[in-house]
């Protein structure tokens, strides 16, 4: 279908346009930009007050396939992606099985691609069943779909393990991606600290994170392998990433919604929809990772989208299953994140759109020369939203089956900026607000 | 605007309640003033009486752990000291009992105390004196002996107040 | 983030569910102190029953085990002359599956009015008074690490009567701080009461640093803990809840942070013992102490069952 995007702000951090401008959309491809352009289309999107934007580019959502196939989370997640303007996203492995076959892999990719909502890029096992004990085939991974290797939450406790899968991966020049978080000093409920020894609730130490930094960092050091810390959670994991990417390591790294806007007094009276991981942390640790995002020393904003169903989270707040729905609220936190630091749409924009293309690098082929930015010739994969619109977070109303959030109005008080109107991917319409 | 001489009543129970000591029926009655204004004419009676034991003879009983309205009101703790309202320095078992009130109205408390009495002992009987019986019952329970019995609207209550110097009066409030 | 009215309050200030010490104003702790004076009178008469709770069903749902906890709660809710039904929940369906919440819609179909929980998870009770009907109290027995509320009120009552007035006071709390509940509840009850000097004493891995935001000194040696204290509250070391190397061994403890007559001798010459029991002789208490002049840890349990009926009342005639 040919469309032409009519009127809207074309903001593209990537390429630094920011100007009011015409789209026109044919056979998936962006094929001209421009104040009235030639061009007959079989469709107009009116985007005019509306900023049209890279499509968004998520490098943490949990799709839960396979796994639970039987309650169709691949089709009501992936229509909340496009809800949240999301067109690319990457899931991790620790899926049911876990994601360490390629058969599985090109299954998800098959069936993701049939929905036509949002690009899904598989991280791929780094060790077989997530054990940390046996390498996984990743050649035949790649192959197969996967942009990186990953261990999810399970963090590998054997260093001689860490080490080989590290060498085996930058023999390839596959990008590693792993939480640093020991696997012994790691384990609680909440972040360690007055809040925590108030309420009773096991801690988690920043130790937990810094020890695995630099286990990480001098292994990455001496193998070469390219790693992405994942979802980052203190001032002094900020402190340490920011000495090794001045010391040249090829390190990227991540930070999620919810460590960029709360902290540990949020538990207030055990909210179960708190319990998250990485845990939320102090003041100090958000307002260092808020700088870090705001100054690129963390390269990507994240959702750590994870769809929790009611059973799992309504419980005594250490029985409850961490995570939280994220799809949706991402372009909003950002947009929020930037208002509060005083920092442009672009940067807001880029952080979750040209920035988790930069850390995907050559894992997304073709697609890394035009996904993430709004170019002529690129793929036609944008987000048109509305800046000026405010909106209270509902979670009955979301479309992904995750209504565990912390961020519903009912809780907090405060509307959100941003709304997205239409998404579209490889040129077809992906998601229309009602 | 009614005018009631707490005073002047008071000697009218004094004279009825002797009455009722020397009639023979209760041979070595005990008095229990109901908390706080029938303890306060209690512990009087006990000296204008000259009552084995003097003032601090006659038992004290509270009505707080068997009102009827506790699913309403709540528990209502009237002394606040963080001890027993209810203190009683004789067994009850076998006993006769004169209960004394200020006010007798609606015989809730009168109920309530009674029953409290009974988690003590069973006595030989109990007897009831008030200063005034305003009316208004809600149960069947009856005074021996009241010094006033008179009529007051349902929403004013009726309160005996006690000065430094010991004297009684009375006072009226309508209903919060 | 909108902060939530205390859920253990009604919108007049009246307590409604007994979850935590914290957040109670001064006036509610007093009350109920005052409340349990009466009622420990009661508890010396011939009839020990009052008929506040007649009618009503209280069910004792300990998800954890203790039978002490478990029976003082049960005599003084019939005391009450409130019905008591007691749930092993080990044994029953939460151990065939059934969720937490499911376990409780489940008996408030069969009528409780009041749910006493005892759980291993800090907080359970929290979600529990989030999800019963307005007219059904929760009372915590111990959730976690976190709150042992009924204990804290027992605690503070025992110093009330035997040290009268709190603004004076010295207070040492000696041992497993880090796991325990009682600890955290005494901590909130003296700091609400007004003590000047609450100390928390014990090693760096059960006596963590970050207690003295809760308002307490931290000290790690064992003399400068007791030295000069009025009231000494010694903690029972909890094998069960001790998990990877915190001490080595319990001799060890009972050599540093036992309390011995030594050092007892240290604290002031009237000072009281107490203990929430149930006491580990040799472990953290030496039997000369635990069975001397100076221990309160009998009378304690006397108390415990004053002060548990003072806080059903008060709440059983709250509405929510």
């Amino acid at each position: 279908m040919k469309i032409l995007i009519h009127g809207g702000r074309i903001v593209c951090p990537a390429t630094g346009r920011d100007e009011v401008a015409d789209i026109a959309v044919a056979s998936g491809r962006i094929v001209a930009i421009g104040k009235g352009v030639d061009f007959t289309p079989d469709r107009v999107l009116n985007a005019t007050g509306l900023v049209v934007a890279p499509g968004l580019v998520d490098l943490a959502a949990r799709l839960r396939e396979p796994g639970q196939e039987h309650e169709g989370m691949l089709e009501s997640e992936l229509a909340a992606a496009a809800a949240g303007g999301v067109t690319s996203l990457v899931c991790p492995p620790d899926t049911d099985p876990v994601l360490d076959e390629p058969g599985l892999v090109e299954m998800l990719k098959f069936r993701a691609r049939k929905l036509s909502r949002c690009r899904v890029f598989p991280l791929g096992a780094l060790t077989r069943r997530l054990e940390g004990a046996a390498l996984t085939e990743m050649a035949q991974l790649t192959e197969a779909g996967c942009v990186g290797f990953s261990q999810a939450d399970a963090a590998i406790t054997d260093t001689l393990v860490l080490q080989r899968a590290l060498q085996y991966a930058a023999t390839f020049g596959y990008t590693v991606w792993l939480r640093p978080n020991d696997g012994w000093l790691g384990q609680g409920v909440a972040a360690q600290g007055a809040v925590a020894t108030r309420l009773g609730l096991s801690g988690v130490p920043v130790v937990a994170e810094t020890v695995a930094l630099a286990t990480l960092f001098e292994l990455v050091r001496v193998t070469g392998a390219r790693v992405h810390l994942c979802r980052l959670s203190s001032a002094a994991g900020v402190a340490m990433l920011r000495t090794a990417k001045a010391v040249g390591l090829p390190v990227t790294a991540d930070v999620s919604i919810n460590s960029l806007h709360l902290t540990d007094v949020d538990i207030g009276y055990f909210n179960p929809d708190m319990r998250l991981v990485p845990p939320l942390r102090q003041g100090a640790d958000r307002d260092a990772l808020r700088a870090a995002l705001a100054d690129g020393s963390i390269d990507a904003l994240v959702s750590d989208h994870d769809p929790v169903a009611n059973d799992a989270k309504q419980l005594p707040f250490g029985e409850a299953e961490p995570g939280a729905t994220g799809l949706e609220l991402l372009l909003s936190l950002s947009l929020r994140w930037a208002q509060d630091s005083g920092l442009p749409l672009a940067t807001a924009l880029a952080r979750i759109t040209h920035d988790p293309v930069r850390v995907l690098g050559d894992a997304l082929g073709s697609l890394a020369s035009s996904a993430g930015r709004v170019v002529e010739g690129g793929v036609a994969d944008l987000c048109l939203f509305d800046p000026a619109a405010e909106w209270a977070v509902a979670p009955e109303r979301l479309a992904s089956q995750g209504k565990h959030t912390p961020f519903a109005f009912a809780s907090t008080g405060m509307a959100l900026p941003g709304r997205v109107r239409a998404t579209l991917v490889a040129g077809t319409v992906a998601y229309e607000a009602a | 605007m009614l005018e009631l001489d707490a005073e002047s009543l008071y000697a009218q129970l004094c004279q009825g309640v002797r009455a009722l000591l020397a009639d023979g029926t209760r041979p070595d009655a005990a008095l229990v003033g109901i908390w706080s204004g029938g303890a306060w004419l209690a512990e009087r009676l006990q000296r204008d009486l000259g009552l084995p034991g003097g003032d601090k003879g006659c038992g004290v009983i509270s009505s707080t752990l068997h009102r009827d309205d506790f699913g309403s009101r709540g528990l209502v703790i009237q002394d606040g000291k963080g001890t027993d309202p209810t203190q009683l320095p004789f067994a009850i078992e076998g006993r006769h009992i004169v209960l004394v009130d200020d006010v007798l109205h609606t015989g809730r408390t009168i109920r309530a105390v009674v029953n409290e009495l009974f988690d003590f002992g069973r006595p030989a009987s109990v007897t009831l004196a008030v200063l005034v019986d305003r009316g208004g019952r809600e149960l069947p329970i009856a005074a021996a002996f009241a010094a006033a019995r008179l009529a007051l609207p349902a929403g004013q209550r009726l309160r005996l107040a006690r000065a430094d110097d010991g004297r009684f009066s009375f006072t009226v409030k309508g209903d919060e | 983030m909108l902060m939530r009215r205390n859920p253990q309050l009604n919108a007049h200030g009246e307590l409604i569910h007994l979850l935590s010490i914290e957040g109670l104003p001064r006036a509610v702790l007093t009350q109920i102190l005052d409340t349990a004076g009466t009622f420990l009178s009661v508890n010396d008469r011939d009839v020990k029953k009052v008929p506040l709770l007649r009618g009503k069903s209280v069910f004792n749902l300990f998800f954890e085990n203790s039978t002490r906890t478990r029976t003082t709660f049960e005599i003084a809710a019939k005391r009450l002359s409130a019905d008591v039904i007691n749930l092993d929940i080990a044994r029953s369906s939460t151990a065939k599956g059934e969720s937490l919440l499911d376990t409780i819609a489940n008996l408030s179909a069969m009528h409780a009015d009041m749910f006493i929980v005892r759980h291993a998870e800090s907080g359970a009770p929290y979600l529990i008074a989030q999800h019963v009907a307005p007219h059904v109290h929760v009372i915590n027995a111990g959730d976690g690490r976190h709150a042992h509320p009924t204990q804290g009120l027992l605690d503070v009552y025992t110093i009330r009567h035997y040290k009268r007035d709190f603004t004076q006071l010295t207070v040492a709390i000696v041992g497993d701080i880090v796991h325990s509940r009682v600890a955290r509840s005494d901590i909130h009850a003296l700091t609400t009461l007004g003590v000047p000097e609450i100390r928390a004493v014990g090693p760096k891995t059960l006596v963590p640093g970050d207690l003295a935001g809760m308002g307490v000194r931290v000290c790690h040696d064992m003399a400068e803990g007791i030295r000069g204290a009025d009231v000494i509250i010694m903690l029972r070391l909890q094998n069960e809840r001790m998990s990877g190397a915190m001490l080595p061994s319990a001799g060890e403890f009972f050599k540093s942070y036992g309390l011995t007559p030594e050092k007892l001798a240290l604290a002031k010459s009237d000072a009281i013992v107490m203990h929430p029991g149930p006491i580990n002789r040799g472990v953290e208490i030496d039997s000369a102490v635990a069975d001397g002049a100076h221990s309160v840890i009998l009378p304690q349990v006397t108390f415990g069952i004053a002060v548990r009926m003072a806080v059903m009342s008060t709440i059983a005639g709250n509405q929510a």
